[in-house]
């Protein structure tokens, strides 16, 4: 309640000339032990009465209250509370654009049709306001992802409390993302389309297309050309391995098409992104071991015929056939909405997924897709201490209510312009 | 050559019909009047009436006698058919014949330009340019002889043609089929009918009306108009009320392109005692108990849809159920129709080419329509709807259009001979041709060859074989004259000969490859040859009739094939959340009786009624979503920045598969309002999600009269590339508002006076929502224009009742709470606009706090399966409490909506409108499990994964019939998807 009410006069003594966003955490200097609380490791784990340590950044122990062990710096009582490793949004666009209507906000879709060389992170805005809206929700770190052409640029992955872009990436320039042309297209209605989708006939023409631009950019970097040219360098880590295709993809044959032309051109590392049909192709994907991020569950089946939970229960099906699954964030209202991951993961939990494997979608999964869990993801020792403390169940929206988050060991705020208006409103009737 | 000789000489002996008064130059004046006489033929005088071994006497194009006894006078030519039938030419009662190009000048058909217009492009006229009562085609038309000569080929006599173009479209043309007279005979009528459809006209870009609603309120407004017109009340000229004023009297067609439509048509024409004859869909089978209640006359196109080419199994999954369906079910259509009593005629409209009619009314008997409907449907039934008694029957007086045939009509094997219009001979297939059909010994040059002739009439053709091998020939018969070429490694041999029937003998010359004459003959083989002139070769193409899948409601993948009927329904012993005061009872039964909550209370006694053990589970009243945009076939009539005359009542669409995915999510009422694309919106509607209902019967009785108003950057077109109207700033929007109330009031005062005055709907509708009859829930999100309508509002002395969306409701709350207005608002949505940016999750709670009555709304189609998850939101954010979270998705929005008095609570009285849960309602685990409406369970899990299996198996059964008509070599189509439209508050139509 002291707390509250410090909040408060610290909102009242801002007044009026708010600084829109919240001040990053400074390093962390002193430990914290977190003490009594149900802890999901995301891997699957999960400790009852659990004792998590953190010192310097990272995860120090992470185990049973009951071990005998001196806790270290502040001591949280979590009794009844549940620990998370901070939720990762694998696709995401955040920072990219501020509101979506309005143009001169938007960084997120550069023109062109290859764009492998176009880079998301520097125009990653640090102080976005939809950015600082997500850690009250558990999403504390993200892969910035462009969107558009054919190939849409390379991305990055941050976390979600800095001053500016260069001190949020965790991982620099770690996949190019490509959107698979579609087989089908439609006439548009209001210029003489009947309002249906067919076979497009320029789909295979668009194959042969991505086929030579990336034959033709190996064969470049196989040489020395004269001349630099700048996206075939940017194609570099595809071949070498050090980079990720991401391919963004809904249709069964177009899934199918993506993959295995990607392995004929010798693309290591490839992750399907969207995957809306990738149930019907989940064989080839546990073939060539290709994980995929699949979107939100929350959108309409894709056909008339299809059950009502289509959406829902893709995850399940992927996740027993052995595929690595992970969730993203891509579409309408995309940005404002990647808060609500948790929740999508609870769905998915809902419709057949043991809960603590949707919840690895959002921790262990996001994190292994994205190439950072050698520091991310869990709550094991020797990782970033990036993790949050909810009343309940962090995937549904009733019981999540996160009191405590923390990046890298920084105890982060959870004020946002959002609190900020309610605390100034409420308060507003209140003194009346 | 010669056969264009043939022709050209019958034209020239048939074309002397110049009036009687016109002078002649040519030569002396001649008038043809020569008396016919067909003898010895099956006649059908009428459908029904059939006179065998009768003649037909006609004289100056028209019957003069008809009968089994017919005195036929002296200088009669007589024709005598026997073994032939006569029928009455038909009658093509729809068609754009001799207009079809005057619809493409001017216009910019099919594509509009990128500017809205927002005038009319003429003066003197209605002030909507898509109001053409005033058409008259007579001047663009031109006797199309092509056209002519496809429809004369299938039996046709008459057309009934218009210009389709427009919402009105003015008078139609009936036309004899006679090419080789002019129009001053063939014009039959020139005012054969006034025609209507929903679609505007290519003529003009003027953007209203752009929906379905707007057309419907338009075509309403031009019958007051007209009526206020004919008492003389306008000052100013307008031809096209004079016109439509003119053509009251005429037969009304109306074009429709669906069954939807077709219902629409007919609701439009009821208000205003107009009963529309309908051209319909094809489809009338999926809602033939609501197209018969319209106890209209149909005009049915007869055209069916190509199986989908389902061998690629890939494109196949993405063809619905409902499109399959179609193209199994389509063939029944007539047969349904006709055995459900409705009176039709039948068009070929919408065939691209003409020669699949014949084939299509095959089938069409062949799926169990019957013959004579289908010949009443051609000729009598037409001519009645177009109050033409001398077409369509050879009655004596009659006009003299008759077919003549080698026998039934509608059997394959049929031909048609000639047809005769207006007492003119048109020859399709010569009846006087030889048949040479059979196998001959064709000597030439001392060599023997089997020739075989096949065929019917001009097209008989002859192959020829040499010790049993093909031997490359050319044969051709024409006039009795025979041609064959014989090709023997390159030596020719021409023959050319006569048939000499008698002595079944052809003969003549023959000449060799070095031109050396010589002669040639064919003798015909007797006996043992007869059976094997019949090879049964055509069986392959033969068309089967194939298992018709039953009809759901609506008719595709989860429809209900019966509708779900009242129960007594006991739930025992389960969690009730009442959303009364009550709060939350554990354990506790509920009784469903009647479609009503009759009992709620511990140990209940089941009685009869049908018990489900709620144990674990919980019980709550259906969710209401109080802005949502299912379920419609338009949103918007955004090109007038007011459309208070249109109504989304008029326009709901009980075949959206989202109704049944909405009650899927325990949703079971939804307010489908009108969208935001101008500052006055239509009117609502509010339906139950009673899926499989049609749209009539999902309305609300008595509904509560909404409204939907807009602000902000919507309605000044902040984003909109297409066009400038006003307001563009907040401040116009304000003085839209006044503007239309201000002349709402003068409006009411006239109509309140008892003088006359002119019916407006838009009027009407305003006058209400100034006299507390009719609510507005307006769209909103910064607090200077909510406070601002809430001002407008007192100004004209009314209450605001509901602001939806309201994402800055949080910083007005107080003033909302004194205006009296209620809040239904998002859980989370920010962001994604400039107004929006102050839009915070916690608002709910804050107006909650300050007594406003707050609602959770979708807005989103997807989001309202599963609004008891946005309700949650408001425990997270503000920390409301789960009682009242759960009201804002139940008894809130009802009290909103001025329903909580049906719906809203589980209270004993109120409509049994239930979902059985099982988890806590707002958990994100939690799934429905029954959803009942009135009592009547409309979804149930266990139901639902059997319907699941019964589309996978019905999908399987209906692409094995595809793939065997593909393997009989029937024609296919593409696969195809269906696009269909997510419907929000800026959705353009």
């Amino acid at each position: 309640m002291k707390k509250i009410i410090y909040s408060l006069l610290f909102t009242f003594l801002l007044g009026n000339s708010i600084i829109a966003q919240q001040t990053p955490a400074d390093k962390q200097t002193a430990d914290y032990s977190i003490e009594g609380a149900t802890a999901h490791l995301g891997n699957g784990e999960v400790i009852e009465n659990s004792l998590i340590m953190f010192s310097e950044g990272k995860i120090v122990f992470a185990g049973s209250a009951n071990a005998k062990i001196a806790r270290r710096g502040t001591v949280i009582n979590a009794k009844g509370k549940h620990v998370y490793p901070g939720f990762i949004a694998a696709n995401a666009s955040l920072g990219l654009v501020e509101i979506d209507a309005v143009k001169a906000s938007d960084d997120e879709d550069e023109i062109g049709t290859n764009n492998p060389h176009i880079r998301s992170l520097i125009a990653y805005n640090a102080e976005s306001k939809v950015v600082e809206s997500m850690r009250p929700n558990g999403v504390l770190m993200a892969q910035i992802t462009p969107r558009g052409g054919l190939i849409s640029g390379t991305s990055s992955i941050v976390q979600l409390d800095a001053w500016n872009w260069e001190d949020a990436a965790i991982k620099v320039d770690d996949a190019i993302h490509m959107n698979w042309p579609g087989s089908l297209s439609s006439g548009r209605r209001r210029f003489g389309g009947d309002g249906t989708l067919k076979p497009d006939p320029n789909y295979p023409k668009s194959i042969a297309g991505i086929k030579t631009y990336f034959s033709n950019a190996k064969t470049y970097l196989a040489g020395n050309a004269e001349k630099k040219h700048l996206p075939y360098e940017a194609t570099k880590g595809l071949f070498d391995g050090t980079q990720k295709l991401f391919i963004h993809v809904n249709g069964q044959k177009e899934i199918t098409d993506a993959i295995t032309i990607s392995k004929e051109l010798g693309i290591e590392k490839v992750v399907i992104v969207k995957g809306g049909d990738a149930d019907k192709v989940a064989d080839l994907l546990v073939k060539y071991n290709i994980p995929i991020i699949l979107e939100r569950p929350h959108r309409n089946p894709s056909s008339e015929d299809d059950a009502y939970d289509s959406t829902y229960t893709i995850a399940k099906i992927l996740t027993e056939k052995g595929i690595t699954v992970g969730l993203g964030m891509e579409g309408s209202m995309e940005r404002m909405n990647t808060r609500n991951l948790p929740f999508y993961a609870g769905t998915f939990a809902a419709h057949g997924l043991e809960k603590e494997e949707a919840l690895k979608l959002l921790t262990f999964n996001n994190a292994k897709i994205l190439g950072i869990d050698d520091f991310a993801g869990t709550l094991e020792v020797g990782k970033d201490a990036t993790l949050f403390i909810s009343e309940g169940d962090a995937l549904d929206m009733r019981t999540n209510i996160i009191s405590n988050a923390f990046i890298q060991g920084r105890k982060i705020s959870l004020e946002t312009h959002q609190t900020k208006l309610w605390k100034r409103y409420s308060n507003k009737y209140k003194t009346k | 050559m010669r056969k264009l000789l043939f022709f050209f000489s019958l034209f020239v002996a048939f074309s002397m019909h110049s009036q009687d008064y016109f002078p002649t130059d040519s030569g002396v004046k001649t008038t043809e009047n020569t008396t016919f006489a067909f003898t010895n033929a099956t006649i059908y005088v009428t459908h029904n009436k059939v006179v065998k071994k009768g003649t037909l006497l006609i004289k100056d194009g028209k019957v003069l006698s008809i009968g089994k006894s017919v005195k036929i006078p002296s200088g009669t030519k007589t024709i005598d058919l026997s073994g032939k039938t006569i029928y009455p030419s038909f009658i093509e009662i729809y068609s754009d014949f001799g207009l079809a190009n005057s619809n493409r000048q001017g216009g910019q058909a099919g594509f509009r330009s990128r500017t809205r217009q927002y005038e009319a492009t003429r003066e003197g006229y209605y002030w909507n340019d898509h109001i053409r009562p005033e058409t008259n085609p007579i001047s663009d038309f031109k006797f199309d002889s092509k056209k002519a000569k496809d429809l004369i080929n299938a039996g046709f006599g008459v057309v009934n043609t218009h210009l389709n173009d427009g919402i009105v479209q003015g008078n139609g043309l009936l036309i004899a089929l006679n090419p080789n007279s002019s129009d001053a005979y063939r014009i039959l009528d020139t005012k054969s009918a006034q025609y209507l459809s929903f679609n505007k006209s290519s003529k003009s870009n003027q953007a209203y009306p752009s929906s379905r609603m707007g057309a419907m309120a338009l075509l309403r407004q031009v019958y007051n108009d007209a009526d206020w017109y004919a008492k003389g009340n306008m000052k100013n000229k307008d031809l096209s009320l004079e016109a439509f004023n003119a053509n009251k009297n005429l037969h009304q067609i109306f074009e429709t392109s669906n069954v939807l439509d077709a219902l629409r048509a007919d609701k439009v024409g009821d208000e205003f005692g107009v009963q529309y004859t309908i051209v319909g869909s094809g489809k009338e089978f999926e809602r033939i108990n609501d197209i018969k209640a319209t106890n209209a006359n149909f005009i049915i196109p007869i055209n069916f849809s190509a199986a989908f080419d389902v061998s690629n199994p890939l494109l196949t999954e993405h063809i619905s159920l409902g499109d399959m369906r179609r193209w199994n079910q389509e063939p029944t259509n007539l047969s349904v129709l006709s055995k459900n009593g409705i009176n039709f005629a039948l068009t070929t409209h919408t065939l691209k080419s003409i020669n699949a009619f014949h084939k299509n009314i095959q089938k069409a008997i062949k799926y169990g329509f019957d013959k004579e409907k289908a010949l009443e449907a051609l000729t009598t039934i037409p001519a009645n709807i177009l109050g033409n008694s001398s077409i369509g029957n050879l009655n004596t007086g009659s006009y003299a259009n008759f077919i003549i045939t080698s026998g039934d009509v509608f059997d394959p094997k049929t031909t048609i001979h000639e047809n005769w219009v207006q007492g003119d001979k048109n020859v399709i297939n010569d009846m006087n041709i030889k048949d040479i059909t059979g196998d001959y010994m064709l000597t030439v040059n001392d060599e023997n060859y089997d020739l075989s002739i096949t065929g019917k009439g001009a097209k008989q053709s002859g192959s020829i074989k040499k010790d049993g091998k093909k031997v490359n020939a050319k044969f051709s018969f024409a006039d009795d004259w025979v041609t064959i070429t014989l090709n023997e490694e390159d030596k020719y041999t021409r023959m050319l000969g006569k048939v000499i029937n008698a002595s079944n003998v052809m003969q003549g010359d023959a000449f060799d490859t070095k031109g050396d004459k010589t002669s040639w003959s064919a003798s015909k083989k007797v006996a043992a040859t007869e059976t094997k002139g019949k090879p049964a070769k055509k069986g392959g193409k033969k068309e089967k009739v194939l298992t018709v899948v039953p009809v759901s409601y609506p008719n595709i993948g989860f429809g209900n094939y019966t509708q779900p009927k009242t129960q007594t329904i006991l739930v025992k012993n389960v969690t009730v959340w009442t959303s009364e005061d009550e709060g939350i009872l554990e354990n506790t039964d509920v009784l469903l009786k009647n479609g009503k909550i009759t009992k709620i209370g511990k140990g209940l006694s089941a009685g009869g009624a049908t018990v489900i053990d709620g144990t674990g589970k919980h019980l709550t009243a259906g969710i209401i979503d109080e802005h949502s945009h299912i379920a419609a076939s338009s949103i918007n009539e955004g090109a007038q920045n007011s459309s208070a005359e249109v109504t989304i009542e008029d326009v709901v669409d009980p075949n959206d598969i989202n109704i049944y995915r909405n009650i899927s999510g325990g949703t079971t009422t939804s307010q489908i309002l009108h969208g935001s694309a101008n500052p006055i919106g239509g009117r609502s509607a509010i339906i139950k999600l009673k899926w499989g209902e049609n749209a009539e019967e999902m309305i609300y009785d008595n509904s509560p009269k909404f409204i939907k108003f807009a602000l902000g950057e919507n309605v000044k077109q902040s984003r909109s590339t297409n066009g400038t109207r006003f307001p563009q700033t907040r401040m116009g929007v304000e003085q839209v508002f006044i503007d239309y109330f201000t002349r709402a009031e003068e409006y009411d005062a006239l109509k309140k006076s008892g003088k006359p005055y002119r019916k407006d709907a838009e009027m009407e509708t305003l006058a209400e929502i100034i006299n507390s009859e009719r609510y507005i829930s307006c769209h909103s999100y910064v607090q200077s224009e909510i406070n601002m309508l809430m001002k407008v509002a007192e100004k004209f002395g009314f209450t605001i009742n509901t602001f939806t969306h309201i994402l800055e409701g949080y910083k007005v709350a107080d003033k909302m709470k004194e205006h009296g207005v209620g809040g239904s608002t998002f859980s989370d949505w920010w962001a994604y606009k400039y107004e929006v940016n102050d839009a915070i999750p916690y608002n709910a709670a804050i107006m909650h706090d300050a007594g406003v009555t707050v609602a959770i709304n979708s807005d989103d189609r997807e989001m309202s399966r599963r609004l008891n998850q946005e309700a949650a939101k408001t425990v997270k954010y503000g920390g409301m409490t789960e009682l009242e979270a759960w009201k804002m998705v139940t008894i809130n929005p009802a009290k909103l909506l001025h329903i909580d008095d049906r719906v809203g609570s589980i209270k004993v009285g109120k409509d049994a409108d239930v979902v059985l849960w099982s988890d806590h309602p707002m958990s994100i685990y939690a799934k429905v499990e029954k959803t009942i409406i009135e009592g009547k369970v409309f979804f149930d899990r266990n139901e639902d994964i059997k319907k699941r299996e019964a589309i996978k198996e019905e999908r399987s059964k209906l692409i094995n019939m595809m793939l065997q008509e593909k393997i009989g070599g029937a024609k296919t189509q593409t696969p195809r998807k269906r696009i269909d439209i997510d419907f929000h508050c800026d959705t353009e139509i």
